[in-house]
């Protein structure tokens, strides 16, 4: 009876995004009377913070700090269609639409600059932190501030945008099965260490250390916290979760925390992670959707390192170490 | 984390300012201090409380239903029933036009899980709607479950849900959707090794910290606005919509932040009959699962069966790979039919093999309906895909990871699907592994790129 170690490895790739269901999603941006710029959407924010990452598109497009930017969302009388969040399509679908609907707001913003500063719209860039200037004349200059009051109050002018982004849906061909389920996937490689006691059954992920490539890290603190989060969901999918562990029987169906299984604090694993970025074609600034990929790679290279440990295949998810002992014992049965 | 800059460097600008900068959240103060408001945290006078009366059987006729008992308990406004509801028999997607309409809001003649809704209860305070809910009598005849893939494919199975009349999708392509590229059987027939194997997995819970639920307010000028946290607004408006026969402009719903989703708030289970109640009763309701119910009630990922059988070279090319796989969609179509679908597309993962076959099933049984959940469609067949490949390296006796690069795909390969490549990055993920990992390949693969073939 020992505690055996081992590794194994899994590599995976996920589409970003519905279109075999048709999948839009519109924006509205508007200034305020003062250069504040306002997102409208109907788009849900689960936590994961789809609001931060949209503010960051917005201002990037408007060319203003991302605190000028206020996303009012999930709101059916104000905020235009949003598909849902859901298909690893937030970032991608709602950032794109967000991206047009700021193009068309910033050109009324540099119009309504121009008239103020007597130039040509197309001579004139932001800075970023909040003004206008001709380019290569920084003291020709107007504030964002500034020019929202002149537009709202002097040129009656609308600093607005309308922002729509749709992938059409595809219709898989019946016999071939021919089809477009997206338009760009992440990829991700895993490596697991694992411990398995065969005397318990019991395996302990001592580390995983994840690669993904999702386009391009809009907000790598953000990226970093959907990674490990999905990194600890893949392990409690490989190892733990069930809702009926004795199926047909209902009787062992963990209803709540306490009763259904997931790995606590002191089953965390080292866990490292590096970011590749290949920029997607029709990406929001090259973005792609991990949001599901990188829960995905670490059950199967659990379950290959449990195999490369002690040498027997569990076929069947949760892996269980009652499964594991079963399948140790028929070994030396056989 | 590590930004790995060195890969792809020619193809991003970094010309960005905001994009790329790792700027703090700005709701995350109010996550971490508590003072996020989430939809359950609004108070209304005359607040109704909804609980559910669920079956206690996988497989049921509904004989009789009595609820005077439970009209009489202390505190109770009202009790609803099947009859209540305007267009009770529905389906999610039926907006996408996947249909057909399988499910009702309330069971009518038959319930076909346990744990399906039947008759709900409205009273004063959420204690007295539980306790009036163990008052309503339903007399059931017990029929026989179908729990398993194989035993709903059995010919002569009982058929668990009418509405389709058999025990599985039916799509344009018939039985399952289907994907065929090349031949198969070809590719078998040269092939120097065969493997088949199978793989299968049980339910998952999303487990969000926040369950789902909803608090509907009926307003003055004869709109109901729905406080909600759910996935989707629209989706769950235009759902709404339909089930209510009500136009959709006379609802409005609310968001905001959500308490995790996992794809386990997209299933329209609760708006519907919560504003039904609010308009039955001129009063708001409050329709929140309970943690049992979050646990064991709403959908979870389908249980999946697959079974891979690959036709591999020993110099480690894979020349055939078939994929059966069954959904178990449970009693109700929910999102299962697109789950399947999304499988078919998947397969055979992201390796360029020359002959592959895919049929994706999606099976009706009395379990519990599953539907959407983070990856749904894909992950327990990449758990699947990539176990049979460790295991096909091996019988070849090849290293898994080097396996994986002589097969992985590259810009311009046709997908089994019909799709050229675009975009691949497997092969660099591979290479970056190898070195954070610390687990060495022969430098050939350190020097093959996603973007060419070598010669």
């Amino acid at each position: 009876m020992a505690k055996k170690r081992g590794r194994g490895v899994a590599a995976v790739n996920y589409p970003t995004g519905m279109n075999l269901g048709g999948d839009p999603t519109q924006a509205l941006v508007h200034s305020t009377p003062t250069g504040g710029i306002m997102v409208t959407l109907s788009s849900v924010d689960l936590g994961q913070g789809l609001r931060q990452i949209i503010a960051q598109i917005c201002a990037e497009t408007m060319g203003v700090p991302t605190d000028a930017v206020t996303i009012d969302t999930a709101d059916t009388d104000t905020g235009p269609h949003c598909m849902g969040t859901f298909a690893s399509r937030g970032t991608h679908r709602v950032g794109n639409a967000v991206i047009q609907a700021a193009q068309e707001a910033r050109q009324v913003m540099l119009e309504v600059a121009a008239e103020e500063l007597e130039a040509d719209p197309v001579d004139l860039e932001t800075d970023g932190v909040g003004n206008i200037h001709v380019k290569g004349a920084s003291n020709r200059n107007i504030s964002i501030f500034d020019t929202a009051l002149a537009a709202h109050f002097k040129h009656g002018r609308s600093i607005s945008g309308r922002g729509m982004f749709l992938v059409p849906r595809s219709y898989p061909e019946t016999e071939t099965g021919a089809m477009k389920p997206s338009t760009c996937y992440a990829h991700a490689c895993t490596v697991a260490e694992v411990e398995v006691d065969d005397e318990t059954g019991e395996v302990a992920v001592l580390s995983i250390k994840n690669v993904f490539e999702i386009g391009r890290a809009l907000n790598p603190k953000m990226v970093e916290q959907q990674l490990v989060g999905g990194s600890w969901m893949g392990i409690s999918h490989a190892l733990y979760e069930t809702t009926e562990p004795y199926y047909p029987k209902r009787d062992h169906g963990g209803r709540d925390y306490n009763e259904y299984l997931m790995p606590g604090p002191g089953d965390l694993a080292e866990t490292e992670i590096a970011v590749l970025e290949r920029p997607s074609g029709d990406g929001p600034y090259g973005a792609k959707g991990p949001g599901e990929m990188c829960a995905n790679p670490q059950i199967p290279a659990v379950a290959n390192a449990i195999f490369d440990a002690v040498g027997v295949r569990i076929d069947t998810l949760p892996i269980t170490p009652e499964r594991i002992l079963r399948a140790l014992k028929q070994r030396e049965a056989a | 984390m590590k930004l790995s800059k060195s890969y792809f460097a020619d193809e991003r600008d970094d010309d960005l300012v905001e994009v790329g900068q790792s700027r703090q959240r700005s709701d995350i103060r109010g996550h971490v201090t508590g003072k996020t408001a989430y939809f359950g945290d609004r108070t209304f006078p005359g607040l109704l409380h909804l609980k559910m009366v669920r079956s206690p059987h996988h497989h049921a006729r509904i004989k009789r239903i009595d609820t005077s008992e439970a009209e009489k308990h202390p505190g109770v406004a009202r009790i609803v029933t099947a009859n209540d509801v305007p267009h009770n028999l529905y389906t999610i997607l039926i907006l996408i036009q996947v249909g057909p309409e399988d499910e009702h809001v309330l069971a009518v003649d038959k319930v076909r899980w346990k744990g399906e809704a039947v008759v709900a209860v409205l009273a004063d305070t959420a204690r007295a709607a539980e306790e009036a809910a163990a008052k309503v009598k339903v007399d059931y005849e017990v029929l026989d479950p179908v729990l398993s893939i194989e035993d709903a494919l059995n010919p002569g199975a009982p058929i668990v849900n009418e509405h389709h009349g058999r025990n599985y999708y039916l799509y344009d392509s018939g039985e399952c959707r289907k994907v065929r590229f090349g031949n198969v059987e070809e590719g078998f027939a040269s092939a120097d090794h065969i493997l088949e194997e199978t793989y299968q997995s049980g339910p998952i819970e999303h487990a969000p910290l926040e369950t789902s639920g909803c608090i509907v307010a009926p307003e003055a000028n004869g709109r109901f606005t729905c406080y909600t946290n759910t996935q989707a607004m629209f989706f769950t408006l235009d759902n709404a919509s339909i089930i209510l026969q009500m136009p959709g402009h006379k609802l409005h719903m609310v968001g905001g932040t959500v308490g995790g989703g996992f794809g386990g708030k997209v299933d329209v289970t609760i708006e519907p009959i919560a504003i039904l109640a609010a308009k039955l009763t001129g009063r708001p309701v409050s329709f929140i699962y309970s943690r049992e119910e979050e646990m064991q009630v709403s959908s979870p990922r389908a249980a999946e069966k697959l079974v891979i059988k690959d036709g591999v070279m020993n110099d480690g090319r894979i020349v055939a790979r078939q994929v059966t796989a069954y959904i178990d969609a449970g009693a109700y179509s929910r999102h299962s039919p697109y789950g399947a679908q999304k499988s078919a597309a998947h397969f055979p993962g992201p390796y360029t093999i020359p002959n592959v076959s895919v049929d994706s099933y999606c099976v009706y049984t009395n379990r519990t309906p599953s539907s959407a959940m983070r990856g749904f469609g894909v992950t327990i067949g990449d758990f699947a895909l990539e176990v049979q490949m460790d295991k096909l390296a091996r019988k070849i006796g090849m290293d898994p990871l080097e396996f994986r690069f002589i097969n992985a795909y590259r810009d311009g390969d046709m997908k089994a699907h019909r799709q050229l490549t675009e975009g691949a990055a497997l092969i660099e993920c591979m290479q970056e592994v190898s070195i954070i990992a610390d687990w060495p390949v022969d430098e050939r693969f350190m020097a093959m790129s996603s973007r060419t073939r070598e010669n």
